[in-house]
């Protein structure tokens, strides 16, 4: 690793964005130096005292337009554990209730001279819009089933932890691809780093013309079982249930769920990962989700290297405009 | 980060002019804390971890006792992170003893400004309470910024400011040689 990071260092592999908004933006060089950013600050949590001052003096928001638990706490905690100051803004307790506009709300963010935002919004493309509006940072926590870089990383960076590599894996997405924006961004970043990735599905959450970002689509769940290195489950949001897109959780759970026998039809070693929250019983059965092939807790371990990381490196030094 | 206009102006150690000064500093350092009870060897990274490793395989020769050795990167800890336009890579601290009551050797390769020191001595506290913290550098260069000294010297050379030290070390540059370089329209 230390090897690796002088390497990097001699060729002068620089961040040189203001955000981070997708991996679809990011080349394979800049998701390693990510990845290399963030395997470096997993120490840092392990530490009796987990601070260092890094961002000492720079001002951190997560503004959440949508729910979240995992993902704000997870920038919470690595704001903090880089002495960053952090605030929370819950749109439903914001002046957006009042008639605001989002980027009247940014601006005054930035008058109160924030550094960094970070931002999670139900419409695809909004923390792109907000980043063109401000000088701050932008970090895309989440836009629609757009993206979700952060969560991508961190499974890049799980991956390639228990693996030793990623380039070659066979990597099966299996579940809800179409209103997936953690499938999005892990197929960009699974592919630029030379993963195969096979999305499985039932049709009617799988978007059409998927095949040409460079995935794999089947509907048989065997199939991407079989000899694949890693497994994705992603959440089945009740919500979508209701429009009708799948019959009822249970046929999901027999169609496409990973219970104790499908897993057993797979490699010994396969790693079995869920971005969370799991539905426990729909999408992936306890015995899976508790058992050793399960790396899902690491994946949050990691979530927190990766978003110090993230933050680091957009409020390093100031950015030339290219 | 060598410009292409920099040109090395002058070699100033040799091969066998640094292995000679990492083991006298090894007799200095075990001399000084009259053997090698205690004691750790703390390099900063990257140049000064590999030196901390040279130290310790002859502060073993000498003493028949090995010393924990550890690497610290003190990236997040410098006073420039915000004023840079070149942001230096991170890389792990690599600790795999309590540093609390021990005393350490911290270890580097160019003693200058003084501000990596200052930048290790904050990152060091935050991880324990040892009992004292000896410097040891293979070059010191003057030209200091802050009130600190080197217990250990392997070489002390007067520079200006617009010339630049460069170690070389085998495992990490191939060979090993300290060599002085111009830089270009320093200023």
């Amino acid at each position: 690793m230390a090897e690796a990071a002088v390497a990097r260092e001699a060729q002068g592999l620089q961040w040189t964005k203001k955000d981070l908004l997708g991996l679809e933006d990011l080349s394979a060089e800049e998701i390693r130096l990510v990845l290399a950013t963030a395997e470096s600050f997993r120490e840092i949590s392990l530490r009796p005292i987990k601070k260092v001052p890094a961002l000492r003096g720079k001002t951190v928001v997560n503004l959440f337009f949508e729910p979240s638990t995992r993902t704000r706490t997870s920038f919470e905690l690595a704001a903090k554990r880089l002495s960053a100051d952090m605030i929370n803004i819950t749109a439903s307790a914001s002046s957006l209730t009042k008639g605001e506009t989002i980027l009247d709300m940014v601006r005054n963010l930035e008058a109160l001279k924030v550094d960094v935002l970070i931002i999670r919004h139900a419409a695809a493309g909004v923390p792109h819009t907000i980043a063109r509006q401000t000088n701050a940072s932008v970090i895309n926590a989440g836009d629609g089933a757009h993206e979700h870089p952060t969560q991508a990383l961190l499974d890049l960076l799980t991956i390639q932890r228990q693996k030793g590599r990623i380039e070659g894996l066979k990597v099966s997405i299996i579940g809800d691809i179409a209103h997936s924006r953690v499938a999005r961004s892990d197929l960009w970043g699974l592919t630029k780093l030379g993963a195969c990735v096979t999305l499985c599905g039932p049709p009617t959450l799988m978007p059409s013309h998927i095949e040409d970002l460079g995935a794999r689509v089947t509907w048989d769940v065997a199939e991407a079982i079989t000899d694949a290195d890693v497994l994705m489950l992603l959440r089945i949001q009740h919500e979508r249930q209701e429009a009708a897109l799948v019959p009822s959780l249970r046929e999901y759970r027999l169609r496409y769920g990973l219970d104790e026998a499908r897993l057993r039809s797979a490699k010994p070693d396969v790693l079995v990962m869920h971005p969370g929250p799991i539905n426990r019983g729909v999408e992936l059965d306890s015995y899976v989700a508790d058992g050793p092939n399960s790396v899902i807790l690491d994946q949050v371990t990691n979530g927190v290297a990766v978003r110090m990381a993230a933050l680091f490196l957009v409020s390093g030094p100031p950015k030339v405009e290219e | 980060m060598t410009t292409p206009a920099a040109r090395v102006k002058a070699k100033l150690m040799d091969a066998d002019a640094v292995r000679r000064a990492v083991v006298r500093i090894a007799h200095e350092i075990v001399e000084r804390n009259k053997g090698v009870s205690n004691l750790a060897l703390v390099g900063i990274r990257t140049r000064g971890a590999v030196l901390a490793k040279r130290l310790a395989r002859e502060i073993e020769a000498i003493e028949r006792q090995a010393v924990p050795v550890g690497a610290l990167d003190i990236t997040l800890y410098r006073d420039d992170l915000s004023r840079t336009t070149h942001q230096p890579v991170v890389q792990a601290t690599d600790f795999t003893f309590d540093i609390a009551e021990l005393r350490l050797i911290l270890v580097d390769d160019v003693l200058f400004t003084g501000r990596s020191i200052r930048a290790a001595l904050d990152a060091l506290i935050d991880l324990g309470r040892p009992t004292l913290i000896q410097l040891a550098v293979l070059i010191d260069r003057g030209h200091r910024e802050l009130p600190i000294r080197a217990d250990y010297v392997g070489k002390n050379l007067p520079t200006g400011l617009a010339e630049r030290v460069d170690v070389r070390l085998e495992e990490t540059d191939g060979a090993d040689e300290v060599v002085m370089i111009e830089e270009p329209s320093h200023g």
